[in-house]
This record gives structure tokens, sequence and C-alpha cells, in this order.
């Protein structure tokens, strides 16, 4: 990160004060995605059992 | 509309999941298959007829990237979401009133053409920003956002099938399931609206936004490089060989071992396409990511070099190996989700940030004549080579060399790339301000060692 700036340098994982909004809005991407991986991964087995 | 700027402490890390809301709600489009059958029975369609919708939508998808990158730089990504959140929605509840009212053509106009726009619009919406936040990762970050393209379909697949079963397969149970998701899909991205940022610019000493560093091309220049049309022909090549498998998958690995003594099911076939989807989304994130470690040139050396052995390998013990085949084709749908995921970085990396997403907006159009090309091949062979009798894999052969060559034609193209001439780069003054970021360092880091 530059001298200039105030910004959080790349690779932090966030400030404190924004933990809470980064897992929500992880979670709400994830959810879903993990039901549609869960549906795929149901289906994906029948090629071994079908 | 102006871009909206992070305030101080604002995580990157808020950055991908507002991209991810997006492209996992547009990904929903090729899941339209599911509404098909229903359609067809409820309104007397045929199979065409019931096709029309994607496929005006996916025509739509090419145009409004390659035409409307220009204003999604200007306007910024939280305009981009906005418009692809309208028009995605909007395009869902037209075609409910189309169902509810048994006016087919408002599907078509709604779901292809409005909601067509919302998928163009929004697949490269956050690219731009995803590559300004993620200077040290641009692989990663577009990784994540193009994943979620793939991702889309695995979500609402299931998804709207049990929304059907529930509703109805009538004419009123799919309004009011086209009503569902477009309500429902407008309240998910609009977390991508409401969350999306852009770098705050850098500030000079005294005070003046600095101007992008290392190498910058405008969308208009980076049209007249042979760097772009050569990147344009690696992806179309890349995407026809990966089509060239995802488009018959299923009767595909039943005719190569219909003579063996371990046929395979219809339902083993289904699970088969299921995983070619997995591979395809983790190639979208792993490869993409990959890239920027090893450089954007030597892993488009490897989707279509390590590809091309693929189909050779398919080609000539696919047959005697169920195992084989199946890896093979695992690795090939992987190289095709991460063609499409590298694609950004390796634009950044020649044309600068300044504007990648117009560029690549333009570069999608490779998609459009490869989502043509790829099938086409591959049906017309089968069926002129069922036409002269033969059976078994010898139905794919002659589709096989073609993609082998296609591949090699991809390779050379890849090898042709070299930095962007200067004459092309824009000049300091016309460049706006960088993003508080290692960006420009970045920039100058990337271009030779990739391109």
């Amino acid at each position: 990160m530059s001298a200039d700036s105030s910004q959080s340098p790349p690779d932090a994982a966030g400030p404190p004060g924004r933990r809470p909004l980064i897992a929500f809005t992880w979670l709400w991407v994830g959810a879903p995605l993990a039901y549609g991986l869960y549906e795929l991964v149901r289906k994906a087995t029948q090629l071994f059992t079908g | 509309m102006s871009p909206p700027v992070a305030p101080p402490g604002w995580s990157r890390w808020l950055v991908p999941p507002a991209a991810l809301s997006v492209h996992l709600s547009i990904g929903q489009a090729y899941a339209w298959s599911v509404f098909k059958p229903p359609l067809e029975s409820a309104l007397g369609l045929s199979g065409t007829q019931s096709a029309l919708p994607f496929q005006l939508g996916i025509v739509m998808l090419g145009l409004s990237a390659a035409f409307g990158g220009t204003l999604v730089e200007r306007h910024g990504p939280r305009w981009a979401m906005t418009v692809a959140l309208v028009c995605f929605s909007s395009g869902f509840l037209l075609s409910a009133l189309g169902a509810a009212v048994e006016q087919y053509w408002l599907i078509v106009l709604g779901y292809g053409f409005v909601g067509g726009i919302g998928l163009g619009i929004g697949y490269i919406s956050p690219v731009s920003t995803l590559i300004k936040w993620f200077p040290d990762r641009p692989g990663m970050a577009t990784g994540i956002a193009i994943m979620g393209f793939g991702g889309g379909a695995l979500i609402a697949s299931p998804w709207s099938a049990q929304m059907l079963k529930s509703f109805g397969t009538d004419n009123s149970g799919i309004a009011l399931a086209f009503l569902v998701h477009g309500l429902t899909y407008a309240v998910f991205m609009l977390l991508g609206v409401l969350l999306v940022r852009v770098p705050r610019p850098r500030e000079r000493a005294d005070g003046r936004p600095a101007p992008l560093e290392g190498v910058q091309v405008s969308a208009r220049s980076a049209m007249r490089t042979p760097q772009f049309w050569l990147l344009w022909i690696v992806l179309c090549m890349n995407v026809t060989a990966g089509i060239g498998i995802l488009e018959k998958a299923a009767p595909m690995i039943r005719d190569f071992f219909a003579d063996t003594s371990t046929p395979v099911s219809a339902t083993a076939a289904a699970g088969f396409v299921a995983l070619l989807s997995a591979a395809n989304m983790a190639g979208r994130l792993g490869w993409s990511s990959a890239s920027d470690l090893i450089g954007r040139k030597n892993i488009y050396r490897v989707y279509l070099g390590v590809g091309a052995l693929m189909y050779t390998l398919i080609a000539l013990f696919g047959d005697s190996s169920k195992p084989l085949f199946v890896l093979c084709a695992l690795v090939v749908l992987s190289f095709y989700g991460g063609g499409f995921s590298t694609a950004p970085a390796y634009l950044k990396d020649l044309f600068g940030t300044y504007q990648v997403g117009a560029i690549h907006g333009r570069l999608l159009t490779a998609w459009s004549l490869a989502g043509v090309l790829g099938p086409l091949i591959v049906n017309w062979i089968a069926d002129h080579q069922e036409e002269a009798g033969r059976h078994g894999s010898a139905l794919y052969g002659t589709s096989f060399l073609i993609m082998i060559g296609l591949l090699v034609v991809g390779f050379v193209a890849n090898e042709l790339i070299r930095p962007v001439h200067a004459r092309h780069h824009e000049p300091a003054a016309t460049v706006p301000a960088q993003p508080a970021q290692k960006e420009g360092n970045d920039v100058s880091r990337q271009q030779p060692e990739s391109a």
C-alpha cells in the first residue's frame, strides 16, 4: 500500500469493525452456493452408482 | 450516477460478495432448460421455440457486453449492477406476465431481450472494480466472480425445478415461478448494488489525484492492437474446444462405452454432466488464481497445450478406459472455465486497468462465436458419421481432431502475444486517478512477465 493513503493494505482481512459485515455478505452468497454444490455432488455421484 | 468511492477503512473483501451476488444471479441463464418442457406443454411450443428466450438472451449478453462496456467504465460498477438488476429482474416479471396471459412473445422479449441486457451488463459490471481492488491477485479476484456465473446454474436448476413442482407446470404455475424468480433475484442482487465500491484515488503530494501508472490503453485503441485480436482467437479456440465436449457430454460418454462390457446408463451420464459442471467451476477459480503465480501467458499455454493433449488421449484411448475418458474430459472442462476467468487479468496485464472492463466486454464476442461454432462442429460431424453408418466413439473422432487443431491455433496465437506497442498507450494526462493501492507497480511488473 502506498504511504500516502489511509486505506487497508491489500492483504489485510479487513478492519475489525467491518468483520460482521464481511461475514454476513459472504454468508449471503455462500449459502445458496453451498446448496447448489450439495445438489451437484448428489447428482455427480450417480456417475459411480447409476 | 458517479462511481461509489470506498470510505477509509473499507475492506476489499466486501467486493467479491458484491460481484458474486450479481454473477450467481445472472448465471441462472444456463438453467433455462428447466422451464422448457413446462412451457412447451403449457403454451404448445416446439423445442426450437422454447429455446428462443435463452438464445436471444445469450445474443443480448454478447451485444450488451460489447457495446455497453464503455458506459460501464464511465458510470461505474454501481450503475452497471443497478442496470443489471433492473433488466434481469424485470425480464422475469415480463415473462411472468407473458405466461399468465399466454403471450409467448412477452416471455421472449422479457427473458431474452430485456433480461439478456442484464446478463451482459451484469457479467462485466464487477470485473474492472475487482482488478482495481486486487492488483496483486487479479486472476483470483475475477476467478471468484466468474466462478459465480457457473455457480448460478447449479443453484437455479434444482431451485427452479422444485418451484415448478410446487406451483405446477401449467401457465399460472410457470407465471408464479417467474414472478418469484424476478423478485428473489432483485433482492439478492441488491446486496451487490449497495456493497460495491471503487478504491479511493491515490493522491499526489500536492493533493491532486495521481494518474494511473504503467501501460494504459483505451478500449478504442485496444481494438486496433494485434494483442486484442490474438487474445480474441485464444479465447474463441479455448471456448470452442470446451463446448465441444460440454454440448454432447451425456450422449458422448454413452456412445463411447456403448459396445463395451460396462455401458453407461442415462443416470450415470447425468452424473458425468454434473461432474463436468463442477470441473468448469473449479477451473474458473483454481486456474485463474494459479495465473497470478505463473503468469497469464503460461497458464494459457497449459489450457491450450495440455488441452490438445487431453483431446488426443480421448481420441486414441478414450473408449478403452472409462476413468481416462472422464479424467481427460474433466481437465478440458476445467481449462474451459479457467480460460473465461483468466481473460480479464490477461487484458489487465496487456492494456492496464484504465478501460479493462470495456475491453473485456468486447473480447466476449469471441464467446458468442464459439457458442455457435463448438456445438455446430460436434453435432454436424456426429450426424454425418451416423448417416454413414458409424457408431460409438467413431462418431466423434473427426470432431476431436478439429478441436485439437483449434487448440493448436489458439496456442500459436498465445505465443504471438507481445507487450502492446507504445503508440497505443494513453498519455498520462488523459488517464484518470489510480486507486490507493499498489496497482501501478503491479501493472509494470506483470506486463513483461505475462505478455
